[in-house]
């Protein structure tokens, strides 16, 4: 809400505001029943295999949009001094890191869940009375039964040397 | 902000900077508690965005994740019977945020009478804006109260599961057989399930899955729970969101009998602290905007 507007402007600017809200959830609650196939006519929507990243996308900024408008409109951050907003809304840009890199991190630990809990079952073994360490030797972890555990990546043994 | 003290004339003369450094002028021009609140609104969303990462790196490690529109799909009263297929999914929460909104634009209507020194205006504002606050917080007692009491969701038990793959159960929920036909007993990989609870014990249903070799000991495979982490979030991430809730509606009711007492009126600063806890209330609202986001649309 600029500065400039009259008491008049600014109550009907609200009540404005109050409809575009409102109306961007709806749009958004739409699209999330839709592309899960609730709503009649766009079923097909569900298991095309796009749409999940596509209407993720579109929620994801339309709820940007919500908080920008939020912060702007109604918090005024709008009329404040550009030190003051430039202080609250910059080390929100950390959270782009945080983001890009927990996610990353929360794929990884999905996509190595059956050799975690492979790990997890590994009976516990007795400690070596020397430090293989010291030794410079090589621990190996060995699957139960054939069973697969290397990928390829070096999982299921590692050099103690490097 | 026509009440703010224009501080620009200590510039001009040389004496200028020694007065601000005695504390005359305001930093961003803006009042020492105002600009406190914002420092103190930036923390908190970085412990709200703690949370829903954490929320996000859970569910990306997860190969199937509850789907919000299964979970959250009923009303109260039964009134989702009056929906195709019995089901309202993410109706009650739409009307939740919807209220959560409403009190928001009331908060900045009670800021603006406050810019215009208007006592009685700010006073019925904050009060609508208190009563919005707390119909918001009942809606979400009813949400808890169906999920713990009727659906028994905990914070370690997650009854919501995914099936991985296609398949077909053996028997309904009540543990009845089902004959030779397998219509209505199928399952594809994607559906939704949740595991019911008779007399105090789970009933997970008996099922095949389509590729897989029966258990050597003859027993039937049953359906299993969903991640354990989605009901400890879930709780925890919108019970802390509703105690901000609960803790501005104490401020708010503060506030207003402060107001209404005629206390700010006697600094004549424009309610500078209707806009505070105004400024704090709109932040429950933004949080509330992101975990909407990621619990029910996503």
């Amino acid at each position: 809400m600029a500065g400039h507007m009259t008491y008049e402007e600014s109550k009907r600017f609200v009540f404005r505001g109050l409809g575009l809200l409102a109306a961007i959830t709806l749009v958004e609650v739409f699209f999330s029943l839709a592309s899960k196939g609730f709503i009649p006519g766009l079923r097909w929507m569900d298991g095309v295999s796009w749409i999940p990243y596509l209407v993720g996308a579109l929620l994801i900024g339309f709820s940007l949009y919500k908080a920008h408008f939020i912060v702007f409109d109604f918090m005024h951050m709008r009329s404040e001094v550009q030190g003051l907003s430039l202080t609250v809304l910059m080390p929100m840009l950390l959270l782009v890191w945080a983001v890009i890199a927990f996610f990353q991190e929360g794929n990884f630990w999905g996509e190595r869940r059956a050799v975690v809990q492979r790990f997890n079952e590994l009976p516990a073994q007795a400690a070596p009375t020397v430090s293989p360490l010291e030794q410079g030797s090589t621990i190996e972890i060995k699957p139960a039964d054939g069973e697969l555990l290397d990928d390829g990546e070096g999982v299921g043994s590692y050099d103690v040397d490097q | 902000m026509s009440t703010l003290i224009d501080n620009s004339h200590q510039t001009v003369d040389h004496s200028g900077e020694k007065a601000t450094w005695d504390g005359a002028g305001k930093p961003f021009r803006v009042g020492y508690g105002k600009l406190m609140m914002w420092y103190f609104l930036v923390s908190d969303a970085f412990t709200f965005a703690g949370f829903l990462i954490a929320y996000g790196a859970l569910r990306f490690s997860m190969p199937a994740w509850p789907v919000p529109d299964f979970v959250f799909r009923t009303l109260p009263f039964g009134l989702q019977e009056y929906f195709p297929g019995d089901i309202a999914p993410l109706i009650f929460v739409t009307i939740m945020s919807f209220v959560l909104i409403v009190s928001s634009v009331t908060m900045v209507r009670a800021v603006q009478e406050g810019e215009r020194e208007n006592k009685s205006g700010v006073v019925k504002w904050m009060l609508l804006t208190v009563l919005g606050g707390a119909t918001f917080l009942g809606c979400q007692a009813w949400e808890w109260s169906n999920l713990i009491g009727h659906e028994h969701m905990s914070l370690t038990t997650n009854p919501f599961g995914t099936h991985l793959s296609d398949g077909y159960y053996l028997e309904d929920a009540d543990g009845v057989a089902y004959g030779s036909t397998e219509e209505g007993q199928r399952f594809e990989a994607g559906d939704s399930y949740i595991i019911h609870k008779h007399d105090g014990e789970w009933q997970p249903r008996a099922l095949v899955n389509e590729g897989q070799r029966p258990a050597a000991n003859g027993a039937p495979m049953r359906e299993s729970f969903g991640p354990k982490a989605f009901g400890a979030l879930f709780f925890f991430i919108t019970g802390f969101h509703g105690f901000h809730v609960f803790s501005g509606l104490v401020i708010l009711t503060i506030i207003a009998l402060n107001s209404a007492s005629g206390q700010y009126a006697a600094r004549r600063n424009g309610y500078e602290m209707v806009e505070k806890v105004g400024l704090y209330w709109h932040f429950v609202d933004l949080v509330w905007v992101f975990v909407f986001l990621v619990f029910y649309l996503l």
